[in-house]
C-alpha cells in the first residue's frame, strides 16, 4: 500500500537512486557543493536582486550571450573532467588491472562527455557568441524576438540542469552520445539514464530550434538599411547558413527523441527489436539531424575565422563571394551525407557509393575556404595577436582532420576503421580544432566589445600553445590506435595488444590541455584584476572592419545611438579610411522590458523533464499546463517594450564620455 | 509630430512583418517535423507484426466526415479573417465560434476512432505500424488541440477588446496555423487512410 502511494507520488524516485559508489559520490558532491557555494556567494554579496534584475530576467542579447558563455564554460570543465577520467581509465585499465571505474560507469561518462560537449558546450558557446555579436554586426539593436531569445536560453539552462541532476539522483545514459536502440530501449537500459539523456536534449533542442528561427528572422528582416545580403559580414553569413540548418534539422531531432521516449514510456514499437520496430530507422533519423548538426556548429566558426583573419591581416577578405557560395554549398551538401556514419550497416554498394561521393565532395567548398583564408593572409600586414593563433592552429588541425575525413568517405576504408579510435580522432580534430578553437578565438576577439577591456595577450598565447600541442599529443596517438584496431568506448583491453604506451601518451596530451585551460582561467582572472589598465577606450581595439567596432566598448545596452546606414561591405573600415565622422544625433530608442516569464518557462520545463524522467505522472501535465498558461499570460502583455528618450540617451552618452576621460587620465 | 507618427506606424508595420515571417519559418520547421513522421510511417506501415493492417482498420466514410469537418473549419476560418479585415467584431466572433465547433467535432471524431481501436486491442503497443499511425495522426490531433485553445484565447481577446491591430496580427498567425494543419491533414488522408484502405 505504502509503496503504491509512494510510486503514485514520486514515481521511480527513491533513496536507492543516490550514487552507488565513492567515485559517483564525488561527482554528486561536486554538483551539490558547487551549487551551495554559488548560492552562498551571491547571498553573502547581497547580489540576488542585482542578478535577477540585470541578468536573469534580461532580454538584452548581449547579456543573454554572456550567460550562454558562462554556462558553456562551466560545462566545458565538467565535460573536460569526464575526458580526464576516460583517459585515466584507458591508460590504466589493461590486463589484470580494471582501472578506476566499472564498465557501466565508464560508459555513462563516455556518453555524458559527448552529450555535454556538443549540446551544452559547443552549442552554448555558439549561441552565446551569436547573441553577443550578430545584432551589432547587422547594425540592429536587438534580435527579432527578444522574449523568445531569453526563453531559448532558459530552455538550454533547464536541459543543462537535468544533465547535472543526473549526477546526484539516478544515473546517466550508458548508451553512447546518440543512444542507439535497441541498447537504449527500456529492455536493455532499464534505469532512468537514457530518459535523462532524452529529456535534457529534447528541452535544450527545442530552445535551439526557437533560437534558429529567431536568428534567421533577425538576419532576414533586421539588417541595417543598405546592408544587402552580399554586404553582410561573413560571420552573419555563417550564422544565416547555420540557422537554416537548425530550422530544418532540429525538428528531426525532436521527432526522433520523442519516438524513443514513447518506446520507453508508453510501449510503442518504433525502434524495438521486436513488435515490428526498426532500429535502423533510428540511426538514419538521428544522423539526418546529427550530420547537419556538425555543420551547424562549424559554419559560424568559419564566419569567426573570416572576421579574425581579415582584421589581423589588415586586408579585406579574399574571395568574399566564393566564401559565401562555399558556405551555401556546405549547407546544402550537409543534408546529403548522413549515411556515411553507418556505411557498415549494409545499405548496399550503390547507396554507399553515392554517400561516399557526396561526402568527399564536401571537402571541395571547405578547401575553397581554407585557401581563401590563406590568400587573405598573403601579402597582408599580419598582426600575430592571440585570436590569430587560434586561427592558425585551426588551419593545421582542421586540415589534418579533414584529410582523415576524406579517407573515411571511401566506404572500403570506412569498413576498416568504423567505430574505431581513428574516427574518434577525426571528429575531435573537426570539432575541437574547427569549432572550439574558433569560439576561443572569437571570444578573445570580441571580449573587449562586451566587457570593455582586453584579455591578457601573453597568457592567451600560452593557453593556445598548451591547447594546440596538448591536443595533437592527445589525438594523434588515437589515429594510430584506431588503425591498430582499438575501438571507441573501450573500458578495458588485453596487455598483449601493446596499446598502453600510446594511451599513456594520449593521457599526457589531455594533461597538457588541462594546463591550457588553467592558463585560460588565469588569463581571465589577471585581466579582470588589471581591467583598469586594459580598458578599451576607443571601441576599436584591433583596428576592425565591421559595424560592431563602431560602437563604444563595452557596447551600451541600446547598442547604437543611431541606426547605421551601410554602403560598403566593410563599412566601418571604409568610414575610417574616409575619416567620416557621424555627427551625434540622438533619437528615441524602443527596447524590450525585462521579463521573468522566460525564467518561469525554463523552470517549468525542468520540472516537466524531471517528472517524466522519474515517471511522476501527476506532475508532468501540471508543468505543461503551467507553460501554456505562462505563454497566455505573456500574450496578454500589450506593452512589452519601453521608450528610452533621446534626452536620456544623450545623458548616458555624456556620462560615458566622462568615464572615458577619467580612464584616459588613469592610463596616462 | 506628424513625422513621429509616421515613424511609429512604420515601426509597428515592420514588427508585424517580422512576426509573420517568423511564424512562416516556424511553420516550415513544423512541416519538417511532420515530414519526419510521414517518413517513419512510410517505413513502418507494413510492419503489422501479425496484427491488423490499415485495410482492416480504416473506415473511409467515417474519415471522410472528419475530413469535411476540418475542411469546412478552414473555410469558416477564412470567413473570420475576411470579417477581421472589415473590423466586424461580432462577425469575427461568430465565424471563430463556428470554426471552433467544427475543429472540436473533428477532434472528437478522431478521439472516438482512437478509442475504438484501443478498445479492440489495437493500440500503439500492438505493432510498429500502429505505433507510427497513432503518433502521426495523434501529433496532428495535438496540433488541433492547441489550435482550439489558441482560438479560445483569441476569441476572448476579440470579445473584450474588439479588433485591434495586435489582434489582427494574431488572427493572421492563427489562420496560417489552421490552414497549415488542413494541408497536413490532406496528406494524412491520402497517405494514411486512402492508401491504407486500398492496401498499398
Amino acid at each position: 500500500m505504502l509503496t503504491q502511494v509512494a510510486f503514485a507520488l514520486l514515481g521511480k524516485l527513491a533513496w536507492n537512486q543516490l550514487p552507488p559508489n565513492p567515485i559517483a559520490w564525488g561527482g554528486a558532491l561536486m554538483v551539490i557543493v558547487g551549487l551551495i557555494a554559488i548560492v552562498a556567494l551571491i547571498t553573502y554579496l547581497h547580489r540576488w536582486k542585482w542578478l535577477w534584475k540585470n541578468w536573469l530576467t534580461t532580454q538584452d542579447p548581449k547579456r543573454i550571450g554572456v550567460m550562454y558563455v558562462v554556462v558553456a564554460l562551466i560545462m566545458l570543465l565538467r565535460g573536460g573532467a569526464d575526458a580526464l577520467i576516460m583517459r585515466a581509465q584507458q591508460a590504466t585499465s589493461v590486463g589484470n588491472s580494471q582501472g578506476l571505474l566499472d564498465p557501466s560507469h565508464f560508459q555513462q561518462i563516455v556518453s555524458a562527455h559527448g552529450t555535454i560537449m556538443i549540446f551544452f558546450v559547443a552549442m552554448g558557446l555558439m549561441f552565446g557568441i551569436i547573441n553577443l555579436v550578430l545584432p551589432l554586426q547587422l547594425g540592429a539593436r536587438d534580435v527579432a524576438f527578444p522574449f523568445l531569445n531569453a526563453t531559448s536560453f532558459w530552455l538550454f539552462f533547464a536541459g543543462m540542469a537535468l544533465v547535472m541532476g543526473s549526477l546526484v539522483v539516478g544515473d546517466f545514459s550508458a548508451a553512447g552520445w546518440l543512444s542507439y536502440p535497441p541498447l537504449s530501449e527500456l529492455k536493455y537500459s532499464p534505469t532512468v539514464g537514457v530518459d535523462y539523456w532524452i529529456w535534457a536534449l529534447q528541452i535544450a533542442g527545442v530552445g535551439s530550434l526557437l533560437s534558429g528561427v529567431n536568428f534567421l528572422v533577425t538576419i532576414i528582416k533586421m539588417r541595417a538599411p543598405g546592408m544587402t545580403l552580399m554586404k553582410m559580414p561573413l560571420f552573419a553569413w555563417g550564422v544565416l547558413t547555420s540557422m537554416s540548418l537548425v530550422a530544418f534539422a532540429f525538428p528531426i531531432l525532436t521527432v526522433t527523441l520523442t519516438l524513443l521516449a514513447l518506446d520507453r514510456t508508453i510501449g510503442t514499437h518504433f525502434f524495438t527489436a521486436g513488435g515490428g520496430g526498426n532500429a535502423m530507422m533510428y540511426v538514419n533519423l538521428i544522423w539526418a539531424w546529427g550530420h547537419p548538426e556538425v555543420y551547424i556548429l562549424v559554419l559560424p566558426a568559419f564566419g569567426i575565422y573570416s572576421e579574425i583573419v581579415s582584421t589581423f591581416s589588415r586586408k579585406k577578405l579574399f574571395g568574399y563571394t566564393s566564401m559565401v557560395w562555399a558556405l551555401a554549398a556546405i549547407m546544402l551538401l550537409s543534408y546529403s551525407v548522413w549515411l556515411h556514419h553507418f556505411f557498415t550497416m549494409g545499405a548496399g554498394a550503390n547507396v554507399n557509393a553515392f554517400f561516399g561521393i557526396t561526402t568527399a565532395v564536401i571537402a571541395v567548398p571547405t578547401g575553397v575556404k581554407i585557401f581563401n583564408w590563406l590568400f587573405t593572409m598573403y601579402r597582408g600586414r599580419i598582426k600575430f595577436a592571440s585570436p590569430m593563433f587560434w586561427f592558425m592552429g585551426f588551419v593545421v588541425i582542421f586540415t589534418i582532420g579533414g584529410v582523415a575525413g576524406v579517407m573515411m568517405s571511401i566506404p572500403a576504408i570506412d569498413y576498416q576503421v568504423h567505430n574505431s579510435l581513428f574516427l574518434v580522432a577525426h571528429f575531435h580534430m573537426m570539432i575541437v580544432g574547427g569549432v572550439v578553437f574558433g569560439f576561443f578565438g572569437g571570444l578573445t576577439y570580441w571580449f573587449p566589445k562586451i566587457f570593455g577591456f582586453r584579455l591578457h595577450e601573453g597568457l592567451g598565447k600560452i593557453a593556445f600553445w598548451f591547447w594546440g600541442v596538448g591536443f595533437l599529443t592527445a589525438f594523434v596517438p588515437l589515429y594510430i590506435l584506431g588503425l591498430m584496431g582499438a575501438t571507441r568506448r573501450l573500458d578495458h583491453y588485453n596487455a598483449s595488444l601493446g596499446w598502453q604506451p600510446l594511451f599513456i601518451v594520449a593521457g599526457i596530451g589531455v594533461g597538457l590541455i588541462v594546463i591550457g585551460v588553467a592558463a585560460q582561467v588565469l588569463q581571465l582572472v589577471v585581466s579582470i584584476v588589471q581591467r583598469d589598465q586594459r580598458r578599451d577606450l576607443t571601441g576599436d581595439p584591433w583596428n576592425g572592419r565591421t559595424l560592431e567596432w563602431s560602437v563604444p566598448s563595452p557596447a551600451p545596452f541600446y547598442s547604437f545611438i543611431k541606426q547605421p546606414v551601410v554602403t560598403e561591405r566593410d563599412q566601418f573600415w571604409a568610414d575610417k579610411q574616409a575619416k567620416a565622422h557621424a555627427k551625434k544625433e540622438y533619437e528615441d530608442i524602443v527596447l524590450p522590458k525585462n521579463s521573468s516569464l522566460s525564467v518561469v518557462i525554463g523552470a517549468l520545463a525542468f520540472v516537466f523533464g524531471g517528472s517524466v524522467v522519474w515517471h511522476i505522472f501527476w506532475l508532468a501535465p501540471l508543468a505543461l499546463i503551467g507553460i501554456v498558461v505562462t505563454i497566455i499570460v505573456r500574450s496578454m502583455n500589450d506593452e512589452p517594450e519601453y521608450r528610452l528618450t533621446a534626452r536620456e540617451v544623450e545623458r548616458l552618452e555624456h556620462e560615458r564620455l566622462r568615464k572615458v576621460k577619467a580612464y584616459e587620465a588613469l592610463q596616462a | 509630430m506628424n513625422e513621429e507618427l509616421v515613424l511609429e506606424q512604420r515601426r509597428e508595420h515592420e514588427a508585424t512583418q517580422k512576426t509573420i515571417v517568423g511564424f512562416w519559418v516556424y511553420l516550415m520547421t513544423d512541416c519538417v517535423l511532420f515530414a519526419s513522421l510521414f517518413a517513419v510511417y512510410a517505413v513502418l506501415h507494413g510492419n503489422t507484426f501479425g496484427g491488423p493492417s490499415g485495410h482492416d482498420l480504416f473506415h473511409l466514410p467515417y474519415v471522410l466526415v472528419e475530413t469535411f469537418a476540418l475542411l469546412m473549419s478552414s473555410f469558416t476560418c477564412g470567413l473570420a479573417m475576411l470579417a477581421t479585415q472589415r473590423r466586424a467584431r461580432n462577425e469575427v466572433l461568430f465565424w471563430l465560434f463556428v470554426t471552433f465547433c467544427l475543429g472540436a467535432l473533428f477532434l472528437g471524431l478522431e478521439l472516438h476512432e482512437f478509442a475504438n481501436m484501443v478498445h479492440d486491442g489495437n493500440s500503439w503497443r500492438r505493432s510498429g505500424f500502429l505505433s507510427s499511425y497513432f503518433v502521426l495522426v495523434g501529433t496532428h490531433g495535438t496540433h488541433i488541440t492547441f489550435g482550439l485553445l489558441w482560438m479560445a484565447v483569441l476569441g476572448g481577446y476579440v470579445w473584450k477588446r474588439g479588433i485591434t491591430d495586435s489582434i489582427r496580427k494574431r488572427l493572421t498567425l492563427f489562420s496560417l496555423f489552421w490552414h497549415f494543419l488542413d494541408v497536413i491533414w490532406i496528406f494524412i488522408f491520402t497517405i494514411v487512410y486512402l492508401y491504407g484502405s486500398i492496401g498499398v
